[in-house]
Order: C-alpha cells, then structure tokens, then sequence
C-alpha cells in the first residue's frame, strides 16, 4: 500500500470517527455510531500495518500484541457490570495515558525519528515529546487514583497535603527545568534523564492532583480525565507527524473539555476549584456549620407499605436516582415499580441531574440496563417545571441534586447549583440509607419539610417491599 | 310605558325553585322594569315575601291576579295549560319550553298571541350567549348535587385517611358523561378527595376532565362521538360493544357511579345493565341523572333511590330542586342577563329583536307566530367549551444545551483576541511550514469536535465517553509505525527496546480499542424506547 493510499485511508477514518460522534446525539442512531467508529478504527489500523511504515518483519508482534490486548478488552467489555462502568472508564483512560508515554519514550531514542530534522523543527519534535510524555503520565497515574477512588480501593475523602498548592507549582517549575536541559542535551543518554526526571514528577502530580478531589467532584473528574487522554493522543499525533492522530485526539480532547464544562456548571462550581481539590471532605466542611442554621422541622418516616399506597393514589410520578441506586444495584426493581405503575395508567417519568452518580450519563445506562424506554427519562431542565403538578417525587439515593438549600441559602456550600425542585411536588419520598449528609456534607432541609417522607434502608430492599406492596 | 315582570309560584310537584330572587329583582328594576311576586314563590327556595319587598318586588295574592298584571312572566318549569290560561294576551312568557316535546303548549301559547322565548332553545355555541345559558347552570347544580347524594348513601369517607383508628382507601367514583354536569360531579367528588375516573364519547373533552381532577377512560374503539354543537350523537354497535365492556370493568372497580348521559331528543342510552350492577360491590351506589329521560341504569326507578342486589341505585329527578337556593340564584342571574339582552335602551321596555343571533335562537314564538325551530346559527369554530378547562402551558424549554452562555463582555473579548493574536504571531514567525500543517488540522478538529460533541444527547454521555476512549487508541498509530520500520540503515537504533516498548503501546491500546468500542456497543443496545 503506498503512502498516499494510507492518508486517503487516515481521512476516511477521520471522517468515520467524527460521524461516530455524530450519531450519538440520539439513542435511536447511537449504535450506527460506534458502527462507523469500528469501521473508522479498522481503516485506520489496517491501513497502518499494511502501509508503507511497517515491514513484514514486524506483523507477527503486532499479531501478538493485539491478540493479548484485544482479548483482556473484550473480556473486560463483557464482564463488566454496568454499575461499574466509572471504574472501568478510568481504567482505560491510564491505558490511554500509559501507551502514550511508551510511544513518546520509543520515539526519543529511535535516531530514525530525528534524524533528518534540524534547527527549529527538532526543537518543536523534542517539545512534542516532552510534551507528549508529560500528558501522558499525568493522565496515567490521575486515572490510576481516579479508578482507585471510584471501585472503593482508595477512600473517597480527599487527601488534602499542606501547602499543596505550592508543591504543584514547584514541580510545575521543575518540569520547566528540566524540558530546558532536555532540549540542550547532547546525546540521548542525556536527555533520557531529563525525560525520566519529568514523567516521575508527572506521575507524582496526577496521583497528587486526583487525590485531593473528593468524590462527589469525581464526574468533572473522569471527564477530565478523558479529555488529557485526547490531548496525550494529539500531542502524540504532533510527535509523529501524523493527522489522524490529531485530529482524533482533537476529538475525544475537546469532548471531555465540554462534559467536564457540563459537570461544573451542573454543579456551580468553576473548574479550576474542582482541579484545586479540596470539596467534598465531609463531616469536617466548616462552611456547613456555620453558615446555616440546623434546619427547623421534623422528620417523617414512612414505611415501604405506605409508600406504595403513595404512589397508588398518585397520577404523576417522577422519580430521581442518584449514586445510590446504583450502590444498592436497585434499577431493575425501580423499573418494575415503573412497569407496574405505568400499567396502571400512571404518569411515571424520571428526572436526572447531570451530576447525578459518578460519571456524565451514568444513571441513563443504569435505568437503560434496567430496560427504562429513554423517551421518560428527563434531563433536570425539562422536568423542574412540572414539579407543582407531580404527586409523587420518590427520591432514591440522592442528596444534594435535591437539595432546596442550593436556592434558598446563599451561605449554602452548594448556593447556586441547579437542584431538581422536588420539594414542589405534593409529596416527595427520600429513600435514604440514613440521615447522613450527602457528599458535599451538607444538611438537608427537603428532609424536614412538610410534605416529604422519609424511607430508611437499602433502596434495593425497600423498593422490593414496595413492589411487593403495590401489588397485593 | 314601563313593563311588569311577573314571577309565580313555580307549581309543579317538587319543584322548589323560583325563577328570580331578591338579588336580581333590584337589577331589574334597575333596568327600568317593574317586578312583581306571587306571595309564597320564594318560600321553598328560602326567599320570604319579605325579602323581594326589600328588594322593591311589588309580592300580589294568587296566581290567577299575578299572570293577569304581568306582561313578561318569568318562570322555572313548563308552563301547564291551566298557568297558559291565566295569561294575558299578546304577554311575553320567558322559561323552560322544550317545543320539541311540547307541541301542544307551542299551538296554545300562539294561540294567546304571545311571545315565547325558551331558555332552552339558546344557541349555547355563541360565547356571547353563555352568561344566559341556564342549562348549563342548573345541570352543573344537578352534578354537585349528585355527588352529594352519592356521598349520603355511601356509607364511607371519599378521601382517603391514615388516621390512628386505621387507613381508609379513598372512594373510587366513575362518572359517566363528561358533560357539564358530569365535569361539575368530577370537580365535586375531586374535591371531596375521591379517585375519579370519567368516559364520554366525545375525545375532546378529555383534557377537560384532566384539568378538574379527573382520569379520562377510554373506549378502546376508534369512533368520534361529537354530535356537533357540543352534544354526544348515538355510536356504532362496535363502539358500544367496547364501551359495555369497559363499564363492566369499571362497575367491578369503582365504588360509585355516577351517569349523565344524554343525547339530545333520544332516550337515555342504556349503560350500565342489571348484570353490572349485581357485579358492583355491596354498599356502592349509582345516581342516575338521566332518570327522567329513562335512564342510564337498566334498575333505575326514576324519582326514587331504590336498593336492589345491594346496591343503592338513586334515580332522583329533582336533582337541581333539591338545591334550590343555589339554582334560583343562578337562573335568576341567567334571566337577568336575558332581560338585560332585551332591553338595551334600559327603559323597561323589552325589544325582541330577531336580528341579534342569541335572540333568535331563543324566541320559539314571536307575537304568535311559531319561528322554532330557528335556522342553524353560523357554526362556530371551535367546539363549545361549557366548563373553563385549565390550560396548563407547557413550558416550552429547547434543549439545554447548545446555546453559548451571554456574549462576553467588550473588553474581555479584545483582551482574548489580543492574546491568541500574539500567541498566533509568535508561532508564525518562528514555526516550520510542516508543523503549521499540523496545527491547521489541530485547530479545525479541535472546532469540529466542539460542534459535533454539543449535540451529543446528555442521556448518552457515558456511552461517549467509552466511545471516545476506544477511539482514542488510535494512538495505536503511534505504536504500530515503531515496531518494525523500514530500516534506513542507521546501525545505533536499539530494536529491542523499541520494539518492546512498542509492542507494549499496542497490547494496552488494544485493550482499549477493543474493550472500549464492545462496552460501548453492550451500552447503547440498551437503550430502548
């Protein structure tokens, strides 16, 4: 295959990437989609092999490595619970990071690579690797800690070190330091220091830097996350002098930038304080404590009998899960209640917050896994509105995406966050494991109103109760 | 010269309203009319002599001096023929007729040269006409009024309760007709905390019941039920099959029914057979307020509240009488309303002027002369609409994305174009033509990613996000073009260490190709409507 017909193939790649994202602006031609991304990637991979830059000698290793690779994917693909996908999301964005780093470090010390450039151009290619490297490690190591935090094997309260943010910018300077020796190193030898030193101080900073961000922020996070393992596939593009790596890293870099923009605004929070770290630590928020005074009111508990005597009577339902739905695994209950209820000419639809569990969409694959149809469920925006004309918001394993404080209480640690207003329902009905404040440690006052119910214990238990209840 | 309107004592048996009260004596004679009462009229319907004195009523001693003074009548029922007798000749009679059932009171009223305006003749599509429409306002006493006599004989609470002495399920009540009686029966026993449930033929008026509180039943049977200025029309056999079907179901359910369905010069149809109502739980009840015309309900004895297999059938025909207060008072306001059509010049002087399209309707005999049926008014658009549906206004969000925040300010765009302006120059100036290439590309996919991303539907973020990472394993590239190059002759290059670290990049991209598109792909086949 000759080098021109390899680019033609790289732009019909390309153009398949980009109509795979395309097709995911509607469920109905998702799978299209990532049909096109498929087919984009086996282009764009076949043409690679059987190009110009591959020798035979090498197709046997590449056989190799891709059977091993491919298989511990497919595996992972299909053993994975969807209540996992977060985890399983991080984990391959530090595969992303890590591959990066190994190309930008095979790429130094091949002398082909560099050979023939000089003056200007071999210093943009060694700033491309450097650069390259760096986003790579980063993204490696955060994603490692992010996976960590997200599966439970690392605690969820963040790791706040003193004087953190100084230590970033040390080592920012560092890293600075460091790419100056790099570029004036004689030999590779050299050089390798250089780049060793900064992919230590790389790593060092994304474990520093995803440590320290608590685990409500952890959807800013991941998105995050995927946005450098988009820029790692751009820079690497640069370093190798090859479009389709760039524009694709351009692709998936900007996708992540826009989720994470998503995830802060659905949060009212700005994205350089998510970065900082330092939200979510839980019982020890002082802003909670003295900002607001302990709401006033008595809490009510309903029984699981009582509530599906609620939501018999009702005719309009809307029902908000959050992050413990999916702990206790509850959407395949949550939708026969649904089921049940929508049977019986009940107007059953589901809200969801964009921050709702811990990644961008997540609660929409859980009620998707659970057979929910997407057209009842509703993003925030659509559904706050028809709130005073709902009798019933059945809230389960949710805090903060509800609470009322967000809009009444300007000293609220979450002042100015959307909040889907269930309190404007006639009745809304909190599942909840306990009277435990949410992640972002704040109280909250939905719990003490008038017209809302609590129903202790574990969603998934109690929802069964309450299916058991519906239909006797 | 100033006219006397009469008002008799209603005379048929049970009938407890009266055509005016104190309230609207004081408008008319404000409209420049006399008024005058036979003693006793207002006795039944709470309003003594005295009080229409206070209001300026002049109150006459027996009917026969009370028709012989007045020249417009105002009253309730039919008049009989012993009432038509007293009447003077060439006098104005104003009240329920009902021609079509009454030819021979029409041939005796034109007899004594009068004019007749029925009150149940009124062009009730004209939106003009609604303030005088007492078929409206009676039938919506005759719905409150039936819930109300419902409740009297159910021997349970309508509202459910969780009290300390236990729970009680809220009453389930199915109202058949979804007229104006049965939508102010469904607003009645919604506020009464009953579950209701309610049918009618025609499909439109099924946001109506929505609004008052109801739950609209369908037929399941695709037939238009509207029989054109509002009323019902009689259906086909398939629909009735499907709708005896469906009231079979309903009659095991609820706990009341209430039926009010009428069509216009027919006998009531027959809904709710006696199989139904043996099937119905004991205790519950049926009001039939199509009992005068029959019937809705096969055991309906009308003017009587009957128990048979438990039930307790209601099949009053007073329904309206037995809560005459409230009805006089508002025909009285819908005869005011008439009264003030009539005399516009509000000189107690009454003009009939058959031009005006309400008038005409309403006029059944003028100065003798029999003008009923009148030609069919101009259709109006838009089917009536008795009772105010509620018009919820969606609100008509877009979706919540897409749109750019407010325009940044002035300064700060300047500042920003400034920056990537000089950011732009220093790579001009000092960048290779090759890596300018390169950053073309960047820039363009950088923008194409941002457009095409923004469209992405927020349910399937997730599914992006995997989507996005296994396409991000084109780094693979970068791996595969290492592992085993066409050799250029360069002796130093470690092969090994290259090809290891390559060979590494391509086992974990894989990982990620492979695994992130089968995930992604195991996702969005979920997703379903």
């Amino acid at each position: 295959m000759s080098a021109s017909l390899a680019t033609v193939s790289y732009i019909g790649a390309t153009i398949l990437f980009i109509l795979s994202l395309g097709g995911l602006s509607n469920p109905a031609t998702s799978l299209r989609g990532n049909l096109y991304g498929m087919i984009g990637m086996t282009i764009a991979v076949l043409a690679t092999v059987f190009g110009p830059r591959v020798t035979m000698a090498g197709i046997p290793w590449i056989i190799g490595a891709m059977v091993v690779g491919g298989s511990v994917g497919l595996y992972a693909a299909r053993v994975v619970k969807m209540t996992q996908m977060p985890e399983l999301v991080a984990l391959m964005h530090s595969l992303v990071g890590l591959a990066a780093c190994l190309v930008g470090f095979a790429n130094y010390i091949d002398p082909a690579a560099s050979a023939q450039l000089t003056g200007a151009e071999k210093s943009i290619h060694e700033i491309e690797i450097y650069i390259g490297i760096l986003i790579g490690a980063v993204t490696f190591s955060g994603s490692i800690i992010a996976f960590g935090k997200l599966s439970g094997k690392i605690g969820g309260k963040p790791l706040l070190l003193p004087g953190r943010h100084w230590m970033n910018l040390m080592g920012l300077l560092v890293v600075i330091l460091f790419g100056w020796q790099f570029m004036h190193s004689e030999s590779v030898s050299a050089g390798m220091i250089a780049l060793t030193v900064m992919t230590v101080i790389a790593l060092l900073f994304g474990i520093h830097m995803v440590m320290a961000i608590g685990g409500a922020d952890m959807p800013v996070v991941v998105s995050m996350l995927n946005s450098y393992s988009g820029w790692a596939a751009a820079a690497t593009g640069f370093m190798l002098s090859n479009d389709l790596l760039i524009v694709t890293g351009a692709l998936v870099g900007s996708s992540g930038a826009i989720l994470s923009y998503i995830m802060c605004r659905a949060m009212a929070r700005n994205f350089i304080s998510v970065i900082a770290g330092g939200f979510g630590t839980g019982g020890g928020a002082p802003a909670a404590a003295k900002g607001s005074e302990q709401p006033a009111g008595e809490v009510v508990a309903v029984s699981a009998a009582e509530t599906a005597e609620l939501l018999r009577e009702a005719r309009n339902v809307i029902i908000e899960p959050g992050y413990g739905m999916a702990v206790a695994q509850a959407q395949h209950t949550v939708y026969e209640i649904t089921q049940h209820l929508r049977e019986k000419g009940v107007n059953v639809r589901f809200g969801i917050h964009p921050v709702a569990g811990r990644m961008p969409g997540h609660m929409n694959v859980l009620l998707a896994e659970a057979r929910v149809p997407y057209d009842i469920v509703f993003e925030m925006d659509e559904l706050n509105a028809d709130f005073p004309n709902t009798d019933v918001a059945m809230v389960i394993g949710a805090n903060d995406i509800v609470n009322p404080s967000a809009q009444d209480d300007p000293t609220s640690p979450i002042a100015g966050m959307p909040v889907l207003e269930v309190w404007k329902a006639k009745t809304s009905i909190v599942m909840k494991r306990s009277m435990a404040s949410g992640y972002a440690g704040v109280d909250n006052p939905l719990f003490y109103k008038e017209n809302n119910r609590m129903l202790f214990g574990d969603a998934r238990k109690m929802l069964e109760e309450v299916f058991v209840a519906l239909k006797s | 010269m100033t006219l006397m309107i009469g008002i008799p004592r209603e005379t048929a048996a049970g009938e407890k309203r009266v055509a005016t009260v104190p309230e609207a004596v004081e408008k008319l004679i404000k409209l420049g009319f006399k008024v005058a009462v036979e003693s006793g009229a207002g006795d039944a319907a709470n309003f003594s002599d005295d009080t229409y004195r206070a209001a300026g009523a002049e109150i006459i001693e027996g009917a026969a001096k009370l028709w012989a003074a007045s020249d417009i009548v105002f009253k309730v029922c039919v008049p009989t023929s012993a009432e038509v007798g007293l009447m003077r000749e060439g006098g104005t009679l104003i009240g329920f007729i009902w021609p079509a059932q009454n030819p021979e009171l029409m041939q005796q009223l034109a007899a004594k040269k009068a004019t007749v305006l029925a009150i149940d003749s009124l062009p009730r599509q004209l939106s003009r006409a609604q303030k005088m429409d007492a078929l409206t306002s009676q039938a919506g006493v005759a719905g409150y009024r039936a819930v109300i006599e419902a409740a009297n004989a159910f021997g349970r609470f309508f509202n459910g309760q969780i009290t300390a002495a236990g729970k009680v399920p809220p009453a389930k009540v199915f109202i058949a007709g979804a007229g104006v009686a049965g939508l102010a029966a469904i607003g009645t026993a919604a506020g009464l905390g009953a579950i209701v449930r309610a049918n009618d033929t025609r499909a439109e008026v099924a946001d109506q019941v929505v609004s008052l509180g109801g739950e609209f039943v369908k037929v399941d049977y695709e037939e238009e039920g509207s029989g054109g200025g509002g009323y019902a029309k009689v259906m086909s056999e398939g629909f009735q099959q499907a709708q005896r079907e469906m009231y079979a179901k309903q009659a095991k359910e609820v706990d009341i029914i209430i039926t009010t369905a009428l069509i216009p010069g027919k006998p009531a149809p027959r809904l709710i057979t006696a199989e139904m109502v043996k099937s119905m739980k004991p205790g519950s009840v049926i009001v039939d307020m199509a009992a005068e015309r029959g019937g809705n309900c096969e055991l309906t004895e009308p003017g009587q509240a009957v128990v048979k297999h438990g039930v307790t059938i209601v099949g009053y025909t007073d329904l309206v009488s037995r809560l005459a207060k409230q009805s006089s008072t508002l025909y009285a306001t819908n005869l005011f309303r008439l009264a003030e059509e009539l005399c516009k010049t509000k000189d107690g002087v009454i003009n009939v002027n058959m031009d005006d399209e309400a008038i005409r309707g309403l006029t059944v005999i003028k100065e003798g002369n029999i003008t009923w049926p009148a030609p069919a008014p101009k259709q109006s658009a838009a089917p009536a609409k008795p009772a105010a549906a509620k018009v919820v206004a969606p609100a008509a969000k877009g979706h919540g994305h897409g749109g750019s925040g407010a325009p940044a300010s002035g300064t700060k765009t300047a500042v920003m174009f400034g920056v990537a302006a000089l950011l732009f120059w220093f790579i001009g100036a000092s960048a290779p033509a090759a890596f300018l290439g390169h950053l073309t590309v960047f820039v363009l996919a950088c923008f194409v990613g941002y457009m095409v991303v923004w469209n992405v539907t927020p349910a399937l973020h997730t599914p992006l996000m995997s989507v996005t990472n296994a396409i991000s394993s084109i780094i693979a590239i970068g791996a595969l073009v290492q592992i085993a190059p066409p050799l250029m002759g360069g002796g130093d290059r470690p092969d090994d260490w290259i090809r290891w670290l390559a060979v590494a990049g391509i086992a974990l991209t894989t990982v990620n190709m492979f695994g992130g598109f089968a995930v992604t792909q195991r996702m969005l086949a979920m997703f379903r409507k």
